[in-house]
């Protein structure tokens, strides 16, 4: 597997790392502080979304309540759908993959650190862009999956739309140049020796959502031109006086829609498939039905996207294909499920905070799998569509399955981004809060919605027997809203407070647990040489990997100068001094972001009827975005 | 996607030995597929719906009793398609001459002028977007706009997609061949030459397909 | 080493006379596709699968041979294939639920 000679970098290196302030976050292109920069906005995000869904509780609490207006609700079940989606939990896992992803791997960077930096501006921007009007009170207001034609102009005037559309168009060019980042990191950048099938389960199950991101984006951003041109140019793709489908939308919108809940997912059962060995001391149990499966699970989530769509009567042949793909995607599932509980099956299993979100997830993630299940039966689902009861199946796999395995990621890798322990204690109390308020939201809503309570709607009357279980939800997303406090206070803390923690923070057995924590800038002074699945374990417990296929570090033919076996380091030199050559620092990626949001917001001055300003503004933005691009592409990375 | 003058010493080393942008345009290709696809789909949806004309391939009389002739004009887009696929050849060519720049057969034969044969692929994709400009101009002074009807938007659509990936390519390749006459592409670019010419081919291949569902095929 | 033949083989690119010939099959088949337009075979019932089998073989003779996916590294292959056939798939599967097909 090796291949062509490394020669020594040239010199002129310089190390980012020690390196702090203001400027040195704008201009990074190193993927440890992009993942951090990631992670922070991320769960500033996640906030701001959770306020959104405090405040939908507050006003569903009693019945008849008018705490806020149902043209402000609609606007706020909106943008907590949108906001936790594609601004807190993919950017959340991203933060992940930029972090970790090449340091499981063993690789120094990604591919592409500057297309990576790119990713992230958007990413902000498209965020902020999106996010803003909801302090005028012009968010969004049509819904997170925002059904044409109730989203053209005849029936959503105003400039609410608009943002999302336009949000989503920005925010899906960051997701499509991360994935395309990341599918040539995993495929060229891993270290000697790290085959495929040696790659950790993280790094396995980022490897399949960026498949799911190239390939589900596209039609979203299509389904998205359609209705801009719609709404700004006069085409009539859902103009259903013109013929158009009242289905067309629906229907690219879950051909996206569906492969997007693995991306949401599947990243989280990665982090899981991490933390679960580490704190049984055993590798993890069948590691390529692992592998498999998640393929099977992204191949098959493109071929159910129709049972969000059984209420409008596709008919029977349709309803029937695609009921059975969607049972069909419960099997690989399953099996993960299993995988996982014989993975801590008479293993030395230590309760840490990781774990304990770890086991949360399997548990939580296995109720909403079931509830769906039962979504996949036609006629059970044509009842359920549109009540409380789905949004208690989707809450449970992505609050039950995502947030929490996101949480159990942050609280394990948290040593290795800081070199800082979270507190253990808080942590405890942050998990069973968060186990308990989750519970309490959620579980209430399965009745609720059997009981007949319709989605999205923003206040009822009393006497339905809906009332008991609104109360409920209400409290638990209270003790929820306490959770993610105790959460916020530990992690500000421990980032200057906590226990101080070594390389290898859990006694884990991959790649990212040999070199200090935080990492230095360079990742690896020596790339190690792999020759087993868990590395770091074959180094210091070679009893725990006995039973699992080795090959030794002679039969590896080392051709890099920096290649040695698999070994800790500690060493502090900075990469000048090792020689290893740093991309530079530099805007431009920056500024081919701004250029893309100016090129989108611009658009907006048509529907105020300032046309000329509109494509002044539009050409500025598009004129930066190629000068920007041309710049950046003809100055060299390092 | 990558740097358009990587002139870097040293070689960095990669897990299968295949460059980094190499991957990358690959991939961006396969979601590609996906984009176009939609785009496919939708017009194939739509064909036949449209309640008022023009349409593409049938006559339409508007109640006011005006006659619109079925609007594609298969000829002219039947000679733009041979340009584009032409073009191709010429990307192919300009390729090779890089590659081979140097050796026998090449030097100082047309062949191995590769500046030659990326003016021509970008001129041939120019007069693409020529043919496809009078095409668009003829169908609007013929009572076809993108807000007409379905057929309209999702042609319009469809196409104008295409022609914007055209004209991408022509400035990738203007860009291209820039570098060419600044300080001459060498068989060490021949990678960044390939990434075009698969992004060129590419979309040749779209063509290929919208040409038979949208233009043949009634 | 198999680096070095994976780096070699990439390299392996066809030939000027490939290169003639394939231009060559590619405007002999788009002037046979137009040609069969203007006959009476149009309205036969194999006339659009004619066509999608000819824009089918273009399409494959293009990806093969003028993108070199013939003589490229597997990976290349898989990249493109994988996401080629679920887009097929996803056409083919939205073109049935809006009855433009029957099965």
């Amino acid at each position: 597997m090796a291949t062509t000679a490394a020669i020594p970098a040239t010199g002129a290196a310089h190390d980012a790392s020690s390196e702090s302030g203001l400027w040195s976050w704008i201009a990074t292109v190193d993927h440890k502080r992009i993942g951090t920069l990631y992670l922070f906005t991320a769960l500033f995000f996640f906030l701001f979304g959770g306020l959104e869904a405090f405040l939908i509780r507050l006003q569903l609490a009693q019945p008849n309540q008018h705490l806020v207006s149902a043209e402000f609700y609609n606007q706020l079940f909106t943008m907590h759908g949108t906001t936790m989606v594609f601004l807190a939990v993919m950017p959340l896992s991203a933060a992940f993959f930029n972090y970790l992803i090449p340091l499981q791997i063993g690789a120094r960077d990604v591919a592409f650190p500057r297309l990576n930096a790119f990713s992230y501006w958007v990413y902000l921007l498209g965020g902020i862009f999106i996010t803003v009007p909801i302090f005028f009170q012009v968010a969004p207001n049509g819904g997170w999956f925002g059904y044409a034609p109730l989203t053209t102009i005849q029936f959503s005037g105003g400039m609410n739309i608009d943002f999302w559309v336009m949000g989503l168009q920005i925010l899906g060019i960051s997701s499509l140049a991360a994935a395309f980042n990341f599918i040539t990191t995993i495929i060229n950048m891993r270290a000697p020796g790290m085959t495929l099938m040696r790659m950790p389960m993280f790094t396995w199950m980022s490897f399949i959502v960026q498949f799911l991101l190239v390939l589900a984006f596209p039609p979203i951003t299509i389904a998205l031109v359609f209705l801009l041109f719609d709404r700004f140019f006069g085409t009539q793709f859902y103009a259903i006086a013109a013929g158009a489908d009242p289905l067309l939308w629906q229907h690219l919108f879950w051909v996206f829609g569906h492969p997007e809940v693995y991306i949401l997912i599947l990243p989280a059962f990665g982090l899981v498939s991490e933390i679960l060995p580490t704190f049984s001391k055993k590798p993890l149990f069948g590691y390529h039905v692992m592998v498999y499966s998640g393929i099977m699970i992204g191949f098959l989530g493109f071929g159910v996207w129709a049972h969000h769509m059984f209420a409008v009567g596709l008919g029977a042949t349709a309803d029937a294909i695609f009921a059975m793909a969607t049972m069909l995607i419960a099997i690989p599932t399953g099996v993960k499920i299993f995988n996982w509980i014989a993975t801590i099956w008479g293993g030395e299993v230590t309760f840490t905070t990781p774990m304990k979100f770890a086991i949360g997830l399997v548990a939580l993630f296995t109720i909403g799998g079931i509830s769906g299940v039962m979504h996949s039966s036609a006629p059970a689902d044509t009842q359920q569509t549109d009540t409380y009861f789905v949004v208690a199946h989707f809450h449970y796999v992505l609050f039950g399955g995502s947030i929490m395995g996101i949480f159990g990621g942050i609280y394990h890798y948290f040593p290795k981004m800081f070199g800082r322990y979270m507190s253990e204690k808080l942590g405890t109390w942050h998990f069973w809060l968060n186990f308990v308020g989750m519970n309490l939201t959620f579980f209430p809503m399965h009745f609720s919605g059997l009981l007949g309570m319709p989605r999205r709607i923003y206040t009822y009357d009393a006497g339905q027997g809906w009332e008991k279980f609104n109360l409920a939800s209400t409290i638990g997303t209270a003790l929820l809203v306490i959770a993610t406090l105790v959460f916020v206070i530990n992690f500000l803390k421990s980032r200057k407070g906590g226990a101080p923690a070594p390389n290898d923070a859990w006694g884990a057995g991959t790649l990212e647990w040999s070199i200090p924590s935080p990492p230095p800038d360079y990742n690896f002074a020596e790339i190690p040489v792999v020759t087993s699945r868990y590395p770091l374990w074959d180094l210091k417990h070679p009893e725990m990997t006995a039973d699992l296929a080795h090959s030794g570090p002679d039969a590896m033919t080392i051709t890099d100068a920096h290649a040695t076996p698999v070994h800790e380091e500690t060493g502090h030199k900075t990469a000048a001094e090792l020689g290893i050559p740093m991309p530079f620092p530099t805007v431009k990626p920056l500024f081919t972001a701004l250029g893309i949001v100016i090129m989108f917001g611009g658009l907006l001055f048509m529907h105020l009827d300032k046309f000329a300003l509109a494509m002044t503004i539009t050409l500025g933005g598009a004129t930066l975005l190629v000068g920007s691009l041309y710049a950046w592409l003809t100055s060299p990375l390092e | 996607m990558a740097t358009a003058e990587h002139t870097h010493e040293h070689v960095h080393y990669t897990a299968t030995g295949l460059d980094n942008r190499k991957i990358a345009i690959w991939a961006f290709i396969g979601s590609e597929c996906m984009l176009f696809a939609s785009l496919i789909s939708t017009y194939l949806i739509y064909k036949g719906r449209s309640i008022v004309g023009p349409f593409p391939h049938e006559a339409w009389t508007s109640p006011a009793g005006q006659v619109f002739k079925p609007i594609l004009n298969i000829p002219v887009t039947s000679v733009s398609t041979f340009v584009l696929l032409m073009s191709s050849l010429a990307m192919v060519l300009a390729l090779a001459a890089v590659e081979n720049r140097g050796k026998p057969g090449y030097v100082g034969t047309a062949l191995g002028n590769s500046k030659l044969w990326l003016a021509t692929t970008a001129a041939l994709g120019a007069t693409f977007l020529g043919f496809q400009a009078f095409e668009f101009t003829s169908f609007v002074h013929e009572g076809l706009t993108i807000r007409t009807n379905l057929f309209g938007s999702s042609f319009f659509t469809l196409t104008g997609f295409h022609g914007a990936h055209v004209t991408v390519g022509v400035l990738w390749l203007m860009t291209l061949l820039f570098i060419d006459f600044k300080r001459g592409l060498t068989p060490k670019d021949s990678l960044i030459v390939d990434i075009c010419a698969l992004y060129w081919h590419f979309v040749d291949v779209v063509w290929i397909a919208i040409f038979t569902l949208v233009y043949l095929i009634k | 080493m198999t680096d070095h033949q994976h780096a070699d083989h990439a390299h392996e690119h066809p030939t000027w006379t490939q290169y003639k010939w394939v231009a060559i099959v590619l405007t002999v088949i788009t002037a046979f596709e137009v040609w069969i337009y203007y006959t009476p075979f149009k309205d036969s019932p194999f006339f659009v699968p004619l066509l999608l089998i000819l824009s089918a073989v273009k399409f494959a003779i293009v990806v093969l041979f003028y993108m070199h996916l013939k003589y490229d590294h597997k990976l290349f292959k898989a990249l493109f294939t994988g996401p080629l056939i679920i887009a097929m798939c996803t056409i083919t599967a939205l073109l049935f639920l809006f009855s433009k097909l029957k099965a």
